[in-house]
């Protein structure tokens, strides 16, 4: 690990005075500390932000409100996120293990790296973490990586669950700095990584996570989150559904699908939404629907298999939400 | 997960392995390895800025010390407070071996800085036992031998104890979900599952 200077921050004020590029904010580490002993990441400065005053589940008239600090198993394990927006709930739950859900914040979540094996490994080129060196995963071992939003640059999948989960309920993201605060859809916050990989966000250098807002909706008590993995615990997503929808009888009105382990950003499939608004909640509709889901795709050598993994994951989700009702 | 992992190091010209045991080794010169603040002897002026005071109580005991603001908590209770009972597997936060207790609640100690436990509660598995009486899920393993080489056990029964804390231990299915965190190469997991479940009837 490379030296940095440390200090704890006591309010939100103290915590952004100084910091710039080459400043790192510390909550849960699960992302920071691994990425720091592998070199992947060596900031200067990394300030502790845990006594910050950013914790906190409030629901009210606008929707969830969720404090940058909170935990993921806290989060998961609240009773209105339980009960209102389920496919938050799940989506946590099926991410890490216990031990990385009491630590890991849902700022730190959001702003988690991926795991691509060349990006955490210092010996071989990688884009994302040396910029120009090249991918070593478009000719490399890529059965994991992304067929969604690709580029010859980087073909990295993201890899939060919550994050999918958010993005489907259209959930906003809310950042502060010296400059102000500000809240960004979380679908815009992240960024296509086109020529340049090792930009992930639009988050400015100094800029802090306060927080993140779910817009109250028709749909979110009506979701749920779908995992498929290599195995069944403690694994990041091969595939993954949040699908949220709003029916009237048998009828869906509207419909919030995103989808994760396919695009280097959570995907959101408005596509399969409009296809889905206004018909019967059958097998048929839902078949007919993710027909054209992976459009746009690009395959690698080892993951042709994505595309129906990603209409099938689609289905099955739909279906046992469907059940559920 | 990489074996080259100290080689690495030293590119910066100082291996981890050789910066940690030369952290101790100037601590150990400059104050006994656990100080009070009243008599907190600093280090060397040179290394004086890059260190970081922290009071911690580890197994119900308060410690003040000065760390390296790189030290993981995990290489803090081994090599600095000598408490070498929570183990280092594979030190990325994969395999479970170092789970600790902060504030009562399951982490891994390879991913926490040692310098963001300041003010907090850290358990290891040397503080679960009551004097002479071991901790039920500590009976509970031996009487279902929950292990066979022992090394990620430790952090399993950490692990298992908060887990049954946190009322997720109701099923064999939530048990394994809820241990999936930790790993075990022996494949002890039906002793371990069994194991569990005894001891939460005995925890309640």
């Amino acid at each position: 690990m490379r030296p940095y200077t440390f200090a704890r921050a006591r309010s939100v004020r103290q915590a952004l005075a100084n910091a710039g590029e080459g400043t790192a904010f510390l909550a849960g580490g699960t992302t920071l500390v691994d990425l720091m002993k592998l070199e992947v990441m060596s900031p200067e400065h990394v300030v502790d932000i845990n006594r910050l005053p950013l914790g906190g589940i409030r629901h009210d008239r606008d929707g969830l409100h969720i404090g940058a600090l909170e935990r993921m198993s806290d989060v998961a394990a609240d009773d209105t996120v339980r009960r209102h927006y389920p496919v938050i709930a799940q989506a946590l739950e099926l991410s890490a293990s216990g031990q990385l859900r009491n630590m890991a914040s849902i700022g730190g979540n959001l702003l988690q790296r991926t795991r691509c094996g060349y990006f955490r490994d210092v010996s071989t080129p990688c884009n994302k973490r040396e910029p120009g060196s090249g991918c070593s995963a478009l000719t490399g071992f890529n059965r994991m990586h992304a067929i969604l939003g690709t580029s010859d640059a980087c073909v990295a999948t993201h890899a939060s669950d919550l994050a999918v989960a958010l993005v489907a309920l259209g959930a906003e993201v809310r950042l502060t700095s010296g400059r102000g605060d500000r809240a960004v859809p979380l679908e815009t916050f992240y960024t296509l990584p086109g020529g340049t990989p090792e930009v992930e966000n639009v988050l400015r250098p100094g800029e802090l996570v306060t927080g993140v807002t779910v817009p109250r909706s028709a749909w979110a008590a009506h979701s749920t989150y779908l995992k498929i993995r290599d195995r069944q615990s403690y694994e990041f997503a091969l595939s993954s559904a949040a699908v949220a929808l709003e029916t009237r009888g048998r009828t869906i009105k509207q419909a919030r699908i995103a989808v994760g382990g396919m695009g280097t950003r959570p995907w959101r499939l408005t596509s399969v939404e409009r296809a889905l608004a206004g018909k019967p909640a059958t097998a048929d509709t839902y078949e007919s629907a993710v027909r054209r889901a992976a459009d746009g795709a690009s395959t690698l050598e080892h993951n042709e298999f994505k595309p129906a993994l990603l209409r099938r994951t689609l289905v099955r989700a739909l279906t046992a939400l469907q059940e559920q009702a | 997960m990489n074996p080259d992992d100290d080689a690495g190091h030293s590119g910066s010209g100082v291996s981890r392995r050789g910066f940690l045991g030369g952290g101790v080794v100037a601590a150990a010169a400059a104050a006994p390895l656990v100080v009070t603040a009243a008599d907190a002897t600093p280090a060397a002026a040179a290394e004086a800025d890059e260190l970081v005071t922290v009071r911690v109580a580890v197994n119900g005991d308060p410690v003040t010390m000065r760390v390296d603001p790189r030290a993981t908590l995990l290489d803090t209770l081994r090599d600095k407070l000598e408490l070498t009972g929570t183990k280092k597997g594979c030190d990325r936060g994969q395999c479970g071996a170092c789970t600790v207790h902060v504030d009562g609640r399951r982490v891994l100690s390879c991913l926490t800085l040692a310098a963001t436990t300041d003010d907090r509660a850290v358990t290891t598995i040397e503080g679960l036992a009551d004097g002479d009486r071991l901790h039920p899920m500590q009976e509970a393993f031996i009487e279902h031998d929950g292990f066979q080489c022992g090394f990620c056990t430790p952090g399993q029964i950490m692990s298992a104890v908060a887990m049954v804390d946190e009322g997720h231990a109701g099923s064999d299915d939530e048990i394994r979900e809820g241990m999936s965190g930790n790993i075990c190469r022996c494949s002890a997991y039906p002793s371990i599952v069994s194991a569990i479940k005894d001891a939460r009837e005995a925890m309640r």
